[in-house]
């Protein structure tokens, strides 16, 4: 059948099965480390069990004389190999203190996990066993690991830095001069209150994974690695290790999650690259879970003091917001920049007169440096704004979604121009939280909760609503370079008609498991009017994709896929003038309508695209000034970010007896404008609500006194399982950008933005009349227990 | 160590180290890249296959404890190109993002069906809390493992 005969129906907007799966689903796609690379050396790294100590010496002789051994180095042995330190792209201030930070340390380890010393062997577990062999002497200095403590320079980490505040970044916007604090002088209501953003680890279930493989005498240098980000790695490798950049390609693998944990430049991607140019052969690692939880970036760890003004009705009228922020013991690729993804969203989807005063203090400490994961600053923001709006709703002895619904920005102030001089693309606060609170059920369970929680029961309900805001979309390019980030936000993309009418894609954005393959399939078959199967989408290897910015922050539709669809109107415009030569008629007189282009009002004179690539590719009767071949490449820069929002609902009981939290129900009401495939939408939802509620119930990075990380294994970090978390239930309302092609918003960090305010207001409404109006996280029923026996012997609460 | 184990139906003679882990023989010895490693403390059950019809996880099975046995792994399940009936039920209802959980996920998945072929949604959740997934919030595996087990396919 040719396309002619065939009237497509849109493959946007439905629940297209994936195809990425079959390969995932029956073990044929190769993550890195199945690749099997003949002759590779195990790269094994000995790591700093101080958080903080001297390194006296560091001996190998051991080591090297262990059976199946052909190298082993201490940091001051390497030093020749790296051109620049490790990279930070992300300067907030200029005078940000960013001390040197190398693969492997040399005079000093920074943290419980910090590279030492290196082996390479023949075999994984010969490199394992010879690190036992390598003697290093240190001498142990005072580990810092308390946010305050660490301000106060009593032990200053990095001598260089002569401190160990690395910047202040302040974001004040005032109509005019002294607003804000008129604004507080003149609230009829103050809250003021403290949170606190525990670290959290990562935990993608693929550990990281690299190999590099030289050519010697070719020159070109190969890293297969299980990263987020490899057009960015590319570049950074390059300039750290001073690799020409066009000798250097890096091929992202079948990647098993990431959530931020990938998207950094790691000490053993460079090690394997710098030591596999050294010895001319390649060079592989494979991170073990115990090293991951130690030498992979981990994420939050903020302290944030937050305060609202509002007037007599509860509407806002400031607000003012203090940060301090762990930076952990070094600046990794993104890390100084994170507070600043959420700087900009402390005043949520409320409707804030220009009076806002955000100021973040960000602090070495002796820990695992933390960078982007899932939400990356935007969790942290709506965290507090949220906490801090239902500590509102208190004083004023209103509902908490009352409270919400007065401050919301009106569907029909938007476009909407934010205090910070940001413009909101679209919204429809209101539709979002009334759809979640029909489907939670709103109303009957207030009803049921004042029968339930009465003085003597032990099973109390509680009810949390969150609204939460997202920026991203990451991002025009300008407004990257205003928060000095080094990079810009664009994306580029290629689409190419084959001469069979096949079509490849080329993108820039990197999946590891948000289905791009599938997404992009869906966009090019509708605008192309062709099947999504006759689609391929290349990526993730920077020798077949060069140009790209990767995957984080909700990026790759709004930015990945608005160009695909860019470029394929970019071969269409270019088929239209072979197709207008062929029929002779003017090209502005040809409508393309699934696949076909025809002269309007002559159906008859109609020639199908698959004619249209065909003599494209043998270009024996193209127009004058019509090149060969149907391919269009686009580099998109998005104007603005996008703004995806929505209402979570948490339904919990608490058990007063043994602080237990159950979830009786999820209700999650997102809104990411059009929905390319409602099935990846969900379950992008799911996914991210479970690693939100993870934060609220479960997780922390549990350090000692001394920097030990406590709880460095899967089988102690409480990573939920199936039998923790509830199903999820999802609605939608669809509010499309009007600042992109597609209308789309992102989603991929949505559920986790959303979800970790809603589970704790849950947790504090069922417990409010006992007393409690805050919880730590996570709220452990040790934690649930303690605060409540606090707050009913009249002490401070949540157990802080 | 000389051990005689049947992969997938063919039988493999191998001389292995003591300490080599069943995980390490099936991906190293074998090639069978599919079984995943997620973790050093047989937590995460990402290693998840079938031991003489019996769902373990290969990280806590000594290469050699499989001699004289039948192991199955997840590239047994699709025969001449057409899935699983769980692999299906999977992709149906995108029971998976990344996909590196996957593998053991479905092996667990038909285990838990071989001793319980009708299980609540409870009976999954707890059946299944062995196996550590981080991209789904588990929703969809759920909704899948349910899925195969009302027999759509069977």
């Amino acid at each position: 059948m040719s396309i002619t005969e065939e009237r497509r129906a849109a493959v946007i907007g439905t629940p297209m099965l994936r195809r990425e799966d079959p390969a995932l689903l029956t073990g044929e796609a190769k993550f890195t480390n199945d690749i099997p690379i003949p002759g590779a050396l195990y790269l094994g790294v000995l790591r700093s069990p101080y958080a903080h100590a001297k390194i006296l010496s560091v001996d190998v002789s051991a080591a090297m004389a262990f059976p199946g051994v052909v190298a082993a180095y201490g940091g001051a042995d390497l030093t020749a190999l790296w051109a620049a330190p490790m990279p930070c792209a992300w300067p907030v201030t200029a005078d940000m203190k960013n001390p040197p930070h190398y693969p492997v340390a040399v005079d000093k380890a920074c943290y419980a996990g910090d590279a030492v010393a290196v082996v390479l062997a023949n075999d994984d577990r010969v490199a394992h066993d010879a690190l036992e062999l390598i003697d290093v002497r240190y001498e142990a200095l005072p580990a810092v690991i308390d946010l305050e403590e660490a301000l106060s320079d009593r032990v200053v980490i990095h001598a260089g830095a002569g401190t160990n505040k690395a910047y202040t970044w302040d974001l004040k916007c005032e109509s005019h001069e002294g607003a804000v604090d008129e604004a507080f002088a003149a609230a009829t209501h103050h809250v003021k209150e403290r949170y606190i953003q525990q670290r959290l680890l990562p935990m993608f279930m693929e550990p990281r994974a690299c190999a590099a493989v030289p050519q010697p005498f070719g020159g070109d240098m190969t890293l297969y690695s299980s990263t987020q980000i490899p057009h960015i790695l590319k570049v950074m490798t390059a300039l750290t290790l001073g690799i020409p950049e066009q000798q250097m390609r890096v091929v992202a693998p079948a990647v098993g999650g990431g959530f931020g944990g990938k998207l950094n430049v790691y000490a053993e991607e460079l090690l394997c690259v710098a030591l596999s140019r050294k010895l001319g052969v390649p060079v592989r690692w494979n991170e073990e879970r115990a090293e991951n939880a130690m030498s992979t970036i981990h994420g939050r760890g903020q302290i944030q003091d937050i305060e609202l003004a509002a007037d007599a009705d509860g509407k806002l009228t400031a607000v003012r917001v203090r940060l301090i922020a762990d930076m952990g013991a070094y600046l990794q690729l993104v890390t100084p920049g994170v507070p600043l993804l959420g700087a900009f969203l402390y005043a949520g989807v409320y409707d804030l007169p220009v009076a806002y005063d955000f100021s973040c203090t960000s602090v070495f400490t002796t820990m695992t440096p933390t960078d982007a994961y899932r939400g990356a600053g935007r969790p942290e923001a709506t965290y507090a704004i949220e906490r801090a709006m239902d500590s509102l709703a208190a004083k004023l002895g209103i509902d908490p979604l009352e409270l919400r619904k007065r401050n919301f920005i009106r569907k029909d102030q938007y476009p909407y121009t934010a205090f910070s001089g940001l413009t909101y693309d679209s919204g429809d606060h209101l539709a979002a939280a009334e759809k979640a609170a029909e489907l939670v059920g709103y109303e009957a369970l207030r009803a049921q909760q004042a029968t339930q929680n009465v003085d003597a029961g032990t099973k109390r309900l509680g009810i949390g609503v969150s609204s939460y805001f997202e920026m991203c979309g990451l991002a025009p390019s300008r407004v990257l370079a205003s928060l000095n980030y080094s990079a810009g936000g664009w994306e580029a993309a290629t689409v190419r008609i084959l001469a069979t009418n096949k079509i490849q894609v080329v993108t820039g954005a990197t999946p590891h498991g948000q289905g791009h393959v599938t997404s992009w399939s869906m966009i090019v078959a509708d605008k192309l009017g062709v099947a999504p199967e006759d689609v391929d989408v290349l990526h993730s290897d920077t020798a077949i994709s060069p140009l790209g910015l990767d995957t984080y922050g909700s990026r790759s539709l709004v930015v990945g896929g608005v160009a695909i669809a860019m470029a394929c109107d970019r071969v269409i415009d270019k088929a239209r003038k072979i197709a207008a030569h062929q029929l002779e008629a003017a090209p502005e007189d040809l409508d393309f309508i699934d696949g076909t282009f025809s002269v309007k009002g002559s159906p008859d004179r109609a020639t199908p695209l698959a004619a249209i690539a065909f003599a494209a590719f043998t270009a024996h009767d193209l127009p004058e000034g019509v090149e060969p071949n149907l391919e269009a490449h686009v580099t998109y820069d998005p104007p603005n970010f996008s703004w995806p929002f929505g209402t979570h609902i948490c339904v919990v009981e608490v058990d007063t007896e043994t602080g237990h939290v159950d979830i009786l129900k999820y209700v999650a009401v997102d809104d990411c404008g059009v929905q390319i495939n409602p099935m990846i939408v969900d379950g992008q939802v799911h996914g991210g609500v479970v690693q939100g509620l993870a934060q609220a119930l479960y997780e922390v990075a549990s350090y000692d006194e001394n920097g030990n990380l406590r709880n460095g294994s899967l089988a102690e970090y409480l990573v939920p399982a199936a039998s923790d978390v509830p199903s999820v239930t999802t609605g939608h309302t669809v509010t499309p950008s009007p600042t992109n092609l597609l209308g789309v918003k992102g989603i991929g960090e949505a559920g986790t933005i959303g979800a970790a305010p809603a589970v704790i207001n849950a947790v504090v409404d069922a417990l409010s009349g006992l007393g409690v109006t805050d919880m730590m996280m996570p709220a452990s029923p040790m934690t649930v227990w303690n605060t409540i026996k606090a707050a009913q012997a009249g002490s401070t609460t949540g157990g802080k | 160590m000389q051990i005689s184990v049947t992969v997938n139906g063919t039988t493999h003679e191998s001389d292995v180290e003591p300490r080599t882990l069943l995980v390490h023989y099936v991906r190293e010895n074998l090639g069978l890249t599919g079984t995943n490693i997620g973790c050093d403390t047989s937590s995460c059950g990402a290693c998840t296959l079938h031991l003489d019809g019996e769902a373990v996880k290969s990280c806590t099975v000594l290469a050699v404890q499989a001699d004289g046995q039948r192991v199955d792994t997840i590239e047994s399940l699709a025969i001449d190109g057409v899935l699983h009936p769980m692999q299906q039920a999977f992709m149906e209802n995108h029971g998976l993002q990344c996909g590196y959980c996957t593998p053991g996920m479905v092996m667990a998945s038909i285990g838990l069906l071989n001793e319980n072929p009708n299980p609540t949604e409870q009976q999954v959740r707890l059946g299944l809390e062995g196996n550590l997934c981080r991209c789904t919030g588990y929703h969809n595996i759920v909704k899948s493992v349910l899925a195969c087990a009302k027999g759509a396919h069977s």
